[in-house]
């Protein structure tokens, strides 16, 4: 049995499910996230000044980070890329760029491993202050949503490519749908940069 | 555009040959997965139950061995088979995270939503079926993770449902499982909300627009927007919890907390109300998603009995969506003695009272829809028909609750329990009950017995009012909820402590009147009365599909021509015409 709408747009909606079940997801990632920024306010508000001392004792890696968001902003270009290189047909430049964002997904781990290696070889930890406590919290959430991203793409890049050759457009679709998500992870990534590092 | 070849659609096309396990074990079927969700919750209600018959025992005969069972629990919890304060708390707390999370929850959105709205909907199954069974997969690790956690050393969660900081940080119960297995369950909600609205939005029949859609699929629908924007906070508090717990982080634990004398080492400066309103955030909601589907049941119930229309339609959906969003924006009511401020206090009590509108709105509704019926006394219409003053008492007590000024005395009184015991026990489990009734034809293609059905409605009736009544009196005396031993010991209990008996009594009863509702239940599955495809002269959708349907639900195509409420129509050969008309009998 097909379920309708799975691939081909509704006729009244313009939209299919995937895409809509996509959004439906991210808006409660807003929530989750919103819920931990609110989390962050809440607890800045209640340091009753200490906040600035306990984000300057964090020592937290501008530069480090800056690279960071570089690298984030680019692998939302090679996600796009890639699709665009399934729209056109081009399966295997769709897979150079698909590994190529995981490959930046990658990168940005690994320096954010070093980020917190650097912290808890100066003893600082979540138990340390409530600033490292949020940061840690906050910025090891996301690295989670990263890592779930990196997998859905690699699949898709890897083994999922496959369905190219059965159906093109459902993979097209379904490629857009982790490119929202990726995008959505690296928007947080915008918010989370300025908020712990900047401010 | 060729076929869409996926795991699920493999077995499709040898549809006799599917294995038990994929039939109904990992079925993608929605109405496997809804009876899957059923059976899982009317077990954990049943369990919920009897963790609140052992309270019962402890409230109505403090200190007193545990009759039968006592032994069972040994002497840690219950030395001598006398419960111990922790044990009893331990009860409590997981009492209401059962029946809330594990029993009423998958039973009405997970069980009735899945099974129902998709039929409703003319729809041959959910948008994403294989999402769907992820879903109930991890309501079920879910349940595994808090039904183990009663087996931890220092045994499981006993900080209230509401897991209140920094006690639950602190506490060294199985608060850690508790939290880990709402993270399941979170999971498990929110991926079966991102599949019921896309379903509703997608899968409608042609011609189903959104003003001919029956009344359980608004209710559903608005229910599933709550459970996706209200459960990621709850999910983030978890996660801090957890943090608070596991990594001895400050979130919740201010600066100084002294326990057991001393200072506790921990780096303070996080806030225990953070965890309220986080918490609250959710749960406010929470109460909402208990009782929209039970509305939704009730109203399809009481349409099809009185045979007709709904008196308002357009009111209750409009009723419904404005109290869903509403529901965002109360949810500190629960927390005016928090110290918050009276800013705070002046808009959530005004938030509150216009909540309670649309309320009114949908009960008055429901009772207008009776006027002038020609009204079928069967099983599902009594239980429908008593869940309307119950919950009208669950909903006028609530009244006082969501005023500052009122609640400061009336808090964490049984009056809080009476009240929500009011909307949640009589209320939507009553509707439930009619569900099931009104269903179960569908389900296995026979009706449930009338007399086994009556008899298991006024004896539920009167024990239910048996328990939650006296609370209310109780509470209005003043009687705190937290009390491991009901009150004897404490003298602002006064003479109201007594009634602890003839609750209790009255709950054994309850637990003695289900059991006419078990056997008719399991009896009727292969010995019911044979039921068409529409056993009850309906009109919605779900009714023109055989019974039981089968994997694709329709055997013919559904094309929608009507409102879903068509009764009783002035100049029709029968008093009921279905919302497409019925090619094939």
């Amino acid at each position: 049995m097909e379920i309708p709408y799975t691939i081909e747009a509704h006729p009244e909606t313009g939209l299919n499910n995937g895409k809509i079940g996509i959004w439906l997801f991210l808006a409660s990632e807003v929530m989750l996230f919103g819920a931990l920024f609110a989390t962050f306010i809440m607890l800045r508000l209640g340091a009753d000044g200490n906040w600035g001392a306990m984000q300057e004792e964090a020592e937290l890696n501008v530069p480090l980070a800056t690279l960071n968001t570089a690298v984030l902003i680019g692998s939302s270009l090679t996600m796009v890329m890639a699709w665009a290189s399934l729209m056109r047909g081009q399966l295997a430049r769709f897979r150079l760029f698909g590994w190529a964002t995981v490959g930046c997904g990658g990168i940005f781990l690994v320096i954010k491993y070093f980020e917190y290696t650097a912290k808890f070889a100066h003893d600082h930890y979540p138990e340390s202050n409530t600033f490292l406590a949020i940061y840690f919290a906050m910025t090891g959430l996301h690295a989670l949503h990263v890592i779930g991203g990196m997998a859905w793409n690699a699949y898709f890049a890897g083994p999922g490519s496959k369905l190219f050759h059965r159906n093109r457009q459902w993979l097209t679709d379904r490629v857009e749908h982790s490119g929202l998500f990726w995008h959505f992870v690296d928007l947080i990534w915008i918010f989370l940069f300025p908020v712990f590092y900047l401010l | 555009m060729a076929e869409p070849v996926q795991a699920s659609h493999a077995h499709e096309k040898h549809h006799d040959e599917q294995s038990f396990w994929r039939k109904f074990i990992f079925s993608t079927d929605h109405k496997v997965i809804g009876v899957q969700y059923s059976m899982t919750g009317l077990a954990f209600l049943l369990f919920g139950f009897a963790l609140m018959m052992l309270m019962r025992w402890q409230l109505a005969y403090p200190g007193e061995p545990i009759p039968f069972v006592g032994s069972l629990f040994g002497d840690n919890r219950a030395p001598g088979g006398i419960m111990l304060p922790d044990f009893y708390n331990e009860l409590g707390a997981m009492h209401g995270t059962i029946m809330v999370f594990l029993g009423v929850v998958p039973l009405a959105v997970g069980g009735f939503g899945n099974f129902v709205m998709p039929l409703q909907l003319g729809a041959p199954d959910m948008a994403f079926p294989r999402i769907n069974m992820l879903s109930y997969w991890f309501l079920f690790l879910g349940g595994v993770t808090m039904f183990a956690s009663f087996f931890l050393p220092n045994g499981a969660a006993g900080n209230g449902w509401t897991s209140y900081s920094p006690l639950a940080d602190i506490a060294l119960n199985g608060q850690s499982a508790w939290l880990i297995g709402m993270i399941f369950l979170i999971t498990s909600s929110l991926l079966g909300a991102v599949n019921f609205i896309t379903t509703a939005v997608q899968l409608r029949a042609p011609g189903l627009t959104w003003m001919r859609l029956p009344f359980f699929c608004w209710a559903q629908i608005v229910t599933a927007f709550l459970l996706l924007l209200a459960f990621p906070p709850l999910e983030a508090a978890g996660v801090l919890q957890l943090m608070d717990r596991i990594a001895n982080t400050s979130f919740f634990i201010p600066e100084g907390l002294v326990v057991g004398g001393e200072v506790l080492e921990r780096s303070g400066g996080g806030s225990p109300l953070l965890w309220q309103h986080l918490f609250w955030f959710l749960a406010h909601p929470e109460v909402y998603v208990l009782i929209l589907p039970a509305m939704g049941i009730v109203a399809e119930v009481i349409a099809n009995n009185s045979r007709k229309p709904l008196w308002g339609y357009r009111s209750l959906v409009y009723s419904l969506v404005f109290l869903g969003f509403m529901s965002f924006l109360v949810w500190a009511h629960h927390m005016f003695i928090t110290g918050m401020g009276s800013v705070m206090s002046t808009f959530f009590q005004t938030t509150t009272m216009i909540i309670s509108i649309p309320s009114v709105i949908i009960l008055s509704a429901l009772f207008i829809s009776l006027w002038g019926g020609s009204i079928r006394f069967n099983t599902p219409m009594l239980f429908a028909l008593g869940f309307l003053p119950m919950f009208g008492i669950g909903g006028l007590t609530g009244l006082p609750l969501g005023l500052s000024a009122a609640d400061i005395p009336l808090h964490d009184t049984y009056y809080v329990i009476g009240h929500f015991h009011y909307v949640v026990a009589p209320g939507t489990l009553f509707a439930l009950f009619a569900g099931i009734y009104y269903w179960f034809p569908k389900v296995t293609g026979r009706k449930m017995n009338e007399f086994l059905g009556k008899l298991h409605f006024w004896p539920s009736f009167v024990f239910m009012n048996g328990v939650f009544f006296p609370m209310l009196i109780q509470g209005l005396n003043g009687v705190s909820r937290r009390l491991a031993d009901g009150g004897v010991t404490y003298d602002f209990a006064g003479d109201v402590t007594g009634l602890n008996v003839m609750m209790s009594v009255s709950a054994w009863c309850l637990a003695l009147a289900q059991i006419p509702f078990i056997i008719n239940f399991f009896m009727s599955i292969r010995n019911g009365e044979k039921a068409g495809r529409n056993p009850w002269n309906s009109t919605t959708l779900e009714w023109l599909a055989p019974s039981p349907a089968p994997h694709g639900n329709f055997d013919q195509p559904i094309v929608v021509k009507r409102g879903p409420y068509e009764y009783s129509v002035p100049g029709s050969d029968q008093d009921f015409v279905p919302q497409a008309d019925l090619v094939k009998t």
